[in-house]
Order: structure tokens, then sequence, then C-alpha cells
């Protein structure tokens, strides 16, 4: 096996995370954006978790030994950067429902959750007041 | 051991623990939030006096030794950081006590208390805590805590600007994570001094010099550095008066001390200046940065637009004397972190003070405006003063240290050339004081109610302090200049991994599972200090 091909599992994330930008960049819609952005999160939490398994390693839970005691021999994952990700889990998990009650907010705001007719809204807003302005100034 | 031992997780606890208590007592949530943001500068400034001898506190929390617990690390620097945050948010919290009752709904002050004392806390911690792990936990609780600010603020505008916030910070943020990762993968540790001691001797890796690009994108990001700067004029402009105050003086500022972190103690000054030459990408950066913010505040028809695109252009004097690599650089950075901070928060308070009497920031509201209420205006213009850096404000000593890490590392066009976006600065200045002197008033003002002395007693502060170390400036810079010096010639020491349990080395097994972290982390075979037995 070449080496390209025996570190697959980084392949898979950088698909993954470039995917999730892609549609976060691209897409005009809020709940899209969204959605690419928790994509990208879990690219990065599956990062983590491919990089605490060990070849052939078993839970990092102690094997019973021969002698009675532990099995220090085994090969165990590395627990640290799967315990990491259960923070990372609750923050994306936190992101995610804030952005969520955001474009329920927006979209009650505005009717739509469309980056684009939000922009054009805020510009029409916009050029009203300037228009005001214009006017009080010309009296 | 005494209190003043563990001030240093009290910092954080203070304010970490408050939120939810403030937001069960509703009653009285205005008073306890001000206690507790008061109670925090406290600390901060006890801090300050226990590093003043440039001795660096190191706190095990829970007793736990590095690198298998968390250690909170107060350097001078991060004390310096601390107490100019807590301090400014004091401020913005005493502000936002008369006024936050006109722009959050009835009923959810307690709620607008609990974020503020949130964000407070995530930025605390993320200054003083020497895990990298704990510096991303800390920078999600103030970035979740700072977007439910933001969008608190008045019209819809602040929830697009929330949500923009929000996708452009997570972005960052999971950069940072994804930097944070790989320097782990590269090192086997999450202590910050011991990645450092570690890092050099894996200088060619490929793998630390990816850490540190996403370390240094991510945090670019939520520095707002041009061009990642899209998400800042929404954030600071939209939000409710305090909060804006709040963001502009503190926000960048912490995520501008990590930066000065990952580049001088995390990855090491010689590799990223001088192998990498990150110092002339982020130079010109800088010099983009401060041209295009300033530009940009030119043209702004609202007040505090005006400032948000200003203090785009204050980021590019921070990245600057970062980018010249040197420890007067370092300094000047130090000392323009306070002094913008305090300059930029007094201007957002006066600009709520503005609004309250007007009813809007609009410029052309302001014809007059120096006649109708000739103190806010004058403070106006003293901030205003500030912000361009005239002699005898803080914004001149940090300016003026700036110029001279420039002239002395030799990059004397980038001197002239911040000179030059200072001259922008007057201009804008100028724009908002020529309406509200020089225009005739065309109407009277339609105040919304709310108190424009609650916004001009801390701001009056806020500025008298500026001008008061513009004038008197030499604690300051003694001890930012000793400040710079313990960050830049810190010589980190590996705290090294304890034995927990023989290893028979003669089993590969073994050796793989011991080295787990590195194993699955060569990429091309670079990564690993130890790297064996890769299959």
């Amino acid at each position: 096996m070449t080496q390209a091909a025996h570190l697959w599992h980084y392949w898979l994330i950088i698909v993954l995370g470039m995917l999730g930008l892609w549609v976060v960049i691209a897409k005009r819609h809020y709940v899209k954006k969204l959605l690419g952005l928790s994509i990208f999160q879990v690219s990065v939490i599956m990062f983590y978790v491919s990089m605490g398994k060990v070849e052939g390693g078993t839970a990092p839970v102690y094997l019973p030994g021969e002698d009675g005691g532990v099995d220090l021999t085994a090969a165990y994952s590395n627990p640290l950067p799967h315990v990491l990700m259960l923070t990372a889990i609750v923050v994306g998990v936190a992101t995610t429902a804030l952005g969520l009650a955001l474009v329920v907010r927006i979209r009650e705001a505005y009717g739509t959750s469309e980056e684009d007719e939000i922009a054009a809204a805020d510009r029409a807003e916009e050029d009203e007041l300037h228009r005001q302005e214009l006017a009080e100034e010309a009296l | 051991m005494t209190l003043s031992d563990h001030l240093p997780v009290l910092l954080v606890l203070t304010p970490l623990l408050g939120a939810p208590i403030v937001s069960l007592f509703r009653s009285i949530s205005r008073p306890l939030a001000t206690l507790l943001a008061a109670a925090t500068a406290a600390i901060a400034w006890g801090l300050v006096q226990q590093t003043a001898d440039g001795s660096e506190l190191n706190y095990h929390l829970g007793g736990w030794a590095p690198p298998i617990g968390i250690e909170y690390e107060i350097s001078m620097a991060a004390a310096w950081t601390v107490a100019v945050v807590s301090t400014l948010a004091f401020f913005s919290i005493l502000a936002g006590c008369h006024n936050a009752a006109r722009e959050v709904t009835e009923g959810r002050e307690h709620l607008y208390y609990a974020a503020f004392l949130l964000c407070l806390a995530g930025l605390l911690g993320m200054a003083t805590t020497g895990d990298a792990f704990n510096v991303f936990v800390f920078l999600e609780i103030s970035s979740l805590s700072t977007y439910t600010l933001v969008a608190m603020g008045k019209g819809r505008r602040s929830f697009t600007a929330a949500f923009n916030y929000l996708i452009l910070g997570t972005i960052g943020g999971t950069f940072i994570l994804l930097g944070i990762g790989l320097a782990f993968q590269a090192t086997g540790s999450l202590n910050i001094d011991d990645i450092a001691a570690r890092i050099q001797d894996l200088r060619g890796s490929r793998t630390v010099l990816v850490a540190f690009g996403f370390l240094a994108t991510g945090l670019s990001i939520k520095l707002a550095v041009f061009p990642l700067h899209q998400w800042l004029p929404g954030a600071y402009a939209e939000s409710p008066t305090a909060v804006g105050a709040f963001l502009a003086g503190t926000a960048t500022k912490v995520i501008y001390f990590q930066l000065i972190r990952v580049c001088v103690m995390l990855f090491g000054a010689s590799y990223v200046f001088e192998e990498l030459h990150f110092g002339t990408l982020l130079r010109w950066l800088s010099v983009f940065g401060m041209f295009v913010g300033s530009l940009a505040a030119v043209y702004q028809t609202s007040l505090k637009r005006l400032l948000a695109f200003s203090s785009i252009g204050q980021v590019g004097y921070l990245t600057l004397a970062l980018s010249l690599g040197s420890e007067l650089g370092v300094r000047a950075g130090l000392l323009h972190l306070a002094a913008h901070g305090i300059t930029k928060c007094a201007l957002f308070l006066v600009t709520g003070a503005i609004v309250a009497t007007t009813g809007s920031d609009r410029l052309s509201r302001l014809a007059g405006f120096g006649k109708r209420r000739p103190l806010i205006a004058f403070a106006f213009v003293v901030g205003g003063i500030g912000l361009i850096g005239v002699p005898g404000t803080a914004g001149f000593v940090s300016k003026w240290a700036l110029l001279r890490a420039a002239f002395e590392s030799g990059h004397t066009i980038i001197a002239v050339l911040s000179l030059a976006s200072s001259m922008i600065a007057v201009v804008y200045v100028w724009r908002v004081v020529e309406v509200m002197y020089l225009k005739p008033s065309v109407e009277t003002d339609s105040a919304d109610g709310s108190r424009p002395w609650a916004l001009m007693v801390p701001a009056s502060i806020l500025l008298a302090v500026s001008i008061g170390a513009g004038l008197y400036s030499a604690p300051a810079t003694a001890y930012a200049s000793r400040a710079a010096s313990t960050l830049w010639n810190r010589v980190p020491v590996a705290a090294g991994l304890p034995e927990p349990r023989p290893v028979h080395h003669d089993d590969a097994h073994d050796a793989a599972a011991e080295h787990g972290a590195h194993e699955s982390a060569a990429p091309e075979g670079q990564a690993g200090p130890e790297e064996g037995s890769t299959p």
C-alpha cells in the first residue's frame, strides 16, 4: 500500500472539511450555511478521533493480564483526543443551536432566510434613510 | 495557601460561576453583575501587583501538576491583558446598568448580564490558561456569549450581524482547534510550555508548519486582520451600546495576546519570524488593514460604523507591532492593546450617550450637536484625539513606541506608512467634529429616555485615564517594557511526562501504545519526536 493510501483517513477528513467549508461559503441560505458549518466541525472531530487510534489497538481499558494484573503489553488507543472531542461536540451543538435560534429570529424580522434577499432589504433601508437625509438637507 | 495564592483561578471563577447566579436572581441581577465585574477587576489588579517584579505565577488547577493537569500561567503580559480587559468590562457593565434597560427586552436583563459575565470569563480564561485545548474551550465560551450579546441589539440587523459573526467566528475557532490538534499530534502534549519546548526539535516538520498555519489563520479571523475583518463592523455597530464598547475594547485584544503567545512562546520567535518570515506577510496585511479600515471609516454615515471601521485600522497597528518580530515590537503591541482598548471603549460609550440624546447615531443628526450638548461633544473630541494619537494621550505613547520599534528594526517605510494612515484618522475624526461644531443645528433632540450621564461617567473616567497615561506614561511604559522582555526572553521548559508505568521498550506494540499520539501522526514520516515503528 502506498503511503497516500495508507493515510486514507486524512483524505476523508480533508474532503469532508472542504465540503463543509464550501457549503458555508457558496450557499446563500442561512440554514444550509449552518449545515456546512456542522460538517466542517465534524471533520475536525474525526481528525482528532483518528489521531488517537492506534493500529491494532483496543479501547483504552486495561485488559486482564496473565498474572492476574493488567495486560501492559497490549496496544491501547490514546483516549485523550477522544475525550477532548466530547467538549468539541458540545461546543458544536451549542453553536448550531444558537445559529438556528438566530435564523428563527432573522426569519421573523425579514420574512426570509436567504442572504441575498436580506442584503437587499438592508440596502433598501439604508437608501431610504439616505434619501430622507438628503431631503432634510435640501430644506 | 492563602486566598491571594488562588487569585489566578478566582479571576476566571468569579465571572464564570457568577453568570448562572446572576441569571437566577432576576431582581438584583444588575447590582450583582456590577459587583462581580468589580471583584474580577480587583483580582486582575491583584495579579498585576503579584507579577510586577517580573515573576510568573503558575497555578496548578486542582493540584495536578502539568502536563497532566491544567495550568494557569500568568506572566506580566497576561496580567496586563486581564487587567485591561476586566477593568473595561467593569466600566462597560457600569455604563450598561442604566442603558441596558432601554436596549434589552424588558425582563431579559438577567440573561444579558449572565452572557456578559460568561463572555468576560471566557476572555480572561483564554488569556491566563497555559493549556492549548483550554484556550479553545475558553475561546468558544466567550464567542458563543458574544454572538448572543450582539444579537440583543436594537434593530433586526443585529441578528444578521450576530449570524455572520457566528459563521466566521466558528470557522476561526475550528481552525484554531485544528491547529491545536496538529501541534498535539507533533509534540504529544497540550501544555503550552511543553509544546514550546518540544517543538524546537521539530522545526522541519510539516505538521508543525501546518499547525502554525491553522492557528495563525484562525486567530487572524477572530482578530479581524485584513482581509478577514468582515464580521467586525456589524458586530460592533449593531450590538447594544455597552456590548459594543466592551467588545471594541477587549475581544480583539485578548485574541491579539493569543497571537503574541502563539508566535513568541508556542512556536518560538526565531521559527516564526526568521524561518517562516511570517512577519513580512503580517506586516503588509497590517499596512493594508490600516489604510483600508481608516479609509472605509472616512466614508461611513453612522458613528458606530465609523468607529468599527477605525477598529479594523487599529488592529492593523497591533499586528504591525507584532510583525516587527522584536522585543520592542511586542512592547509597542502591549502598550497599544491598552491604549486603544481604553480609548475605543470610551468612544463607544460616548457614542451611546449621543444616541441616547439624539435618538440616532447617524452623522447627519449630529449637526450643531456641539452647541446643544457641549460636554458630550467635547468628550468625543478628546477620544478622537486619543484615537489619532496626538501627544498627551495614551494613543500617542503607544504609537510612539510602535514607531520606535519600526525604526529600530529598520522598517522605515512601514513607519512612514503607519504615520500616513494616522493622518487618515485625523480625517474621519474631523468629519465628526465638523458636523458637530460647524454645521447649524437643524432640529431638536429626540431623546429616547435613557440617561446619557450613566454612559458619560464611565466614559469620562476612561478618557481621563487615557489622558493621564499620556501625560505621565512612565509606569505603563516601564511595565510594558518589562512584560515584553520577560515574554520575549522566556525559555520554555518541558514539564516532561511522568512515568506512569513500567514500559518494555522491546515490545513494538507497547511502544505504539505509549506514543499513540505520534504513531498515526506521521504524514510523510516527519512528525513525532520519537517516531519509531510506523508499520
